[in-house]
């Protein structure tokens, strides 16, 4: 069964194979302690939520600010599904998932809709869309929330805790990403045909909306139990190492697989050169709102993975400085490297959240925003590029297809 | 028939219509760049537009393939309409362009920049691209086969996996037009294909535009300055000034038409003509 794939998947399997056992070990036999245990989740959860980002303005080269944005919506989606859930209460999980299912149903009919139309006007795809989103939370938040959620609590609430914890969690990780991606949807078709840099402005402000309406949740959105501008508390802590690792597994093999297909050179082509990729054929705007849907769908997985590892959320860990990080370590691993996002995400956490909290003195953490800006001015006059420039590990490395036999060059020639 | 010269042979006049373009006018604020534009074509011609600078050549092109759409007038691309459709689903519809300075997709290998054109017609959906089954697998080596022998066509096989901005100016523009081609374009419309090229590079150039024309049987429009390559491989000119047609006809007559050495040379040429 093996045999089917080729030299560097094989690799890659077994590579992440060990990585897994060695640290499951580890954590296991207590080598590793909660701290960092901690920063290894963490390191993942950002380079995750990076990835996205470099799948957006690396490959796609459409720089965004927002991606904070979308890892807080999954963060508090996921941890309220949770929150729900431990004090017995499935309608949380229950509008999620099956609002997101829903909305996702109506805009396969939406789409088709407006197909028939000739020339619909970017407002109009908003407004259509933005309704039947609004119709399907409504639904299922409205009329079918009771069936809805006893139908849940019947099927999930019959197995056994341990069983029904880890179902509640896969739905709440994944409730959360796609809500991520239903924002990042909506928020993308309007927005995606500004040029780059007003694009840039305009996910800054989703940032900072995202901040205000978090500090508010507890008063405007009516969501008592995230308390607003006081922090989110009372998250299980679920993540484990498995959970970690199958969702990080999943945004790398995912995301690579998108780029080493026709559709992720289109995304290139896109980034290469917007009005020579329409003239080709690609339709520029739907393949933009594809990487920035998965992108952010990235991020909104990274931020259930992140909320149920630390059990608290505060709005002030998504505000608009910290949604540079993810920027800076893409920018210090390059553009488009894969490779470079992912081991600079863990050195990233691991270097400045993890080693040097502990070993260096306590007045660095205000030192940190000097440093970083630092590291970025360095890194711009020594190595533009990024410290990894183009460079991939062979799992990642675009295939180069090799020249055909001579003989059937010849007859095409003929 | 409107928008093309008289005394064209009757086989060619025979031939169904390709590209028809009606009255277009088109304003850029209160600039009339293009005014009451007519031009048809039919299958298989290969025609001129010719001007001095700034005469609206490349708007038209522009026009064409939906990059602006027109203030009046209508675009048919074989008997349909196409005024105002978004300029991917008209080049999907089989109309294909190069353009003025050569816009590769400069940092991916030469093989990519064929295989991006294929991409409407790839044939897997993105539940394919992401599990990689076998439906993935076969349609991507078909699709890479495909663009190997296209590159093969233009003798760049050899060159496939190099960064496109690395070949020299003369392949750069053989694979635009490759690139063009690999949309399966019915029509394709060439934006000045000389610019920057010296004459050696213009006879492969020209033998490089008979090329395709039989072999992928195409009907063709180019814009272009040179006039020993208009001269030589057009059937027929139109020839603009200030965004309006000011002669179409054979490129003898065109050569000859006191309007056209006005446009070009100044009235005092005509008066010593």
């Amino acid at each position: 069964m093996l045999s089917k794939f080729k030299g560097e998947t094989l690799y890659f399997i077994l590579f992440s194979l060990v990585l897994f056992v060695v640290v499951q070990f580890f954590i296991g036999a207590g080598i590793v302690n909660n701290f960092w245990q901690g920063i290894i989740f963490w390191g993942a959860a950002i380079t995750m939520v990076t990835l996205g980002l470099n799948l957006i303005y690396g490959f796609n080269g459409q720089f965004s600010l927002g991606q904070y944005g979308f890892y807080a919506i999954g963060a508090y989606a996921s941890a309220d599904i949770t929150y729900r859930w431990v004090h017995g209460d499935a309608s949380g999980l229950a509008v999620v998932v099956f609002g997101s299912i829903l909305a996702l149903l109506l805009y396969a009919l939406v789409a088709a809709g407006l197909r028939r139309f000739y020339n619909v006007s970017t407002m109009t795809k908003f407004t259509a869309y933005t309704l039947a989103t609004i119709l399907a939370f409504w639904v299922v938040a409205g009329p079918l929330q009771s069936t809805l959620t006893s139908f849940v609590m019947g099927t999930v609430g019959g197995l056994s805790a341990g069983m029904a914890k880890e179902i509640v969690f896969f739905f709440a990780l994944l409730g959360g990403a796609m809500l991520a991606g239903i924002a990042s949807f909506l928020f993308g078709i309007p927005v995606l045909e500004l040029g780059s840099d007003y694009f840039g402005i305009a996910t800054l402000g989703f940032t900072i909306i995202i901040k205000v309406l978090l500090d508010n949740t507890d008063t405007i959105l009516g969501f008592p139990e995230m308390k607003g501008a006081r922090g989110m508390i009372g998250i299980p802590k679920w993540t484990t190492w498995p959970w970690v690792f199958v969702s990080f597994i999943f945004v790398v093999v995912v995301m690579r697989n998108l780029l080493h297909s026709s559709t992720g050179r289109a995304i290139l082509s896109v980034r290469e050169d917007e009005r020579a990729a329409t003239l080709v054929g690609i339709d520029v705007a739907s393949v933009k709102i594809l990487a920035f849907v998965v992108g952010s769908f990235f991020a909104g997985l990274a931020g259930g993975i992140r909320a149920h590892d630390l059990a608290f959320l505060h709005p002030q860990s998504f505000n608009f400085i910290q949604s540079f990080n993810p920027l800076i370590i893409v920018v210090l691993g390059g553009l488009g490297s894969m490779t470079g996002t992912i081991l600079t995400g863990f050195l990233w956490i691991i270097l400045l959240e993890g080693a040097l909290r502990l070993y260096l003195p306590a007045g660095f953490e205000t030192w940190r925003f000097v440093v970083y800006p630092l590291i970025l001015l360095l890194m711009m006059l020594l190595r533009p590029e990024g410290l990894f420039g183009q460079y991939e590990l062979p799992f990642l490395r675009r295939p180069l297809p090799a020249p055909r036999k001579k003989q059937a060059a010849k007859e095409v020639a003929q | 028939m409107k928008g093309r010269p008289e005394g064209l042979p009757a086989e060619v006049e025979a031939r169904p219509v390709v590209l028809e373009i009606r009255d277009m006018t088109h304003f850029f604020g209160n600039l009339r760049a293009v005014h009451n534009f007519n031009l048809t074509l039919k299958h298989g011609e290969l025609a001129g537009l010719i001007g001095p600078n700034g005469a609206g050549k490349t708007t038209v092109f522009n026009l064409i393939t939906g990059v602006y759409v027109p203030t009046e007038g209508e675009i048919f691309f074989r008997g349909v309409n196409i005024t105002g459709l978004p300029s991917f689903e008209i080049i999907q519809m089989g109309i294909a362009r190069t353009f003025q300075n050569i816009r590769l997709f400069s940092n991916l290998s030469v093989l990519d920049n064929v295989r991006i054109a294929y991409h409407p017609h790839a044939g897997y959906s993105l539940w394919d691209t992401i599990v990689r089954n076998r439906h993935f697998q076969a349609k991507e080596a078909e699709l890479t086969e495909r663009a190997q022998e296209f590159l093969a066509i233009f003798g760049l096989e050899e060159r496939q996996n190099d960064i496109a901005g690395s070949l020299p100016y003369g392949l750069q523009r053989r694979l635009e037009i490759a690139r063009a081609l690999a949309t399966r374009p019915q029509l394709l419309i060439l934006d000045e294909p000389a610019a920057g090229m010296n004459p050696q590079e213009i006879d492969q150039l020209m033998e490089l535009i008979h090329f395709i024309r039989e072999r992928f049987d195409l009907t063709i429009l180019l814009v272009e300055h040179r006039m020993r390559l208009v001269m030589n491989i057009c059937e027929w000119l139109t020839v603009m000034d200030f965004g309006e047609i000011i002669a179409q006809g054979l490129p003898q007559e065109v050569r000859d038409n006191p309007r056209v050495v006005e446009a070009y040379l100044g009235r005092q040429a005509v008066e010593i003509k």
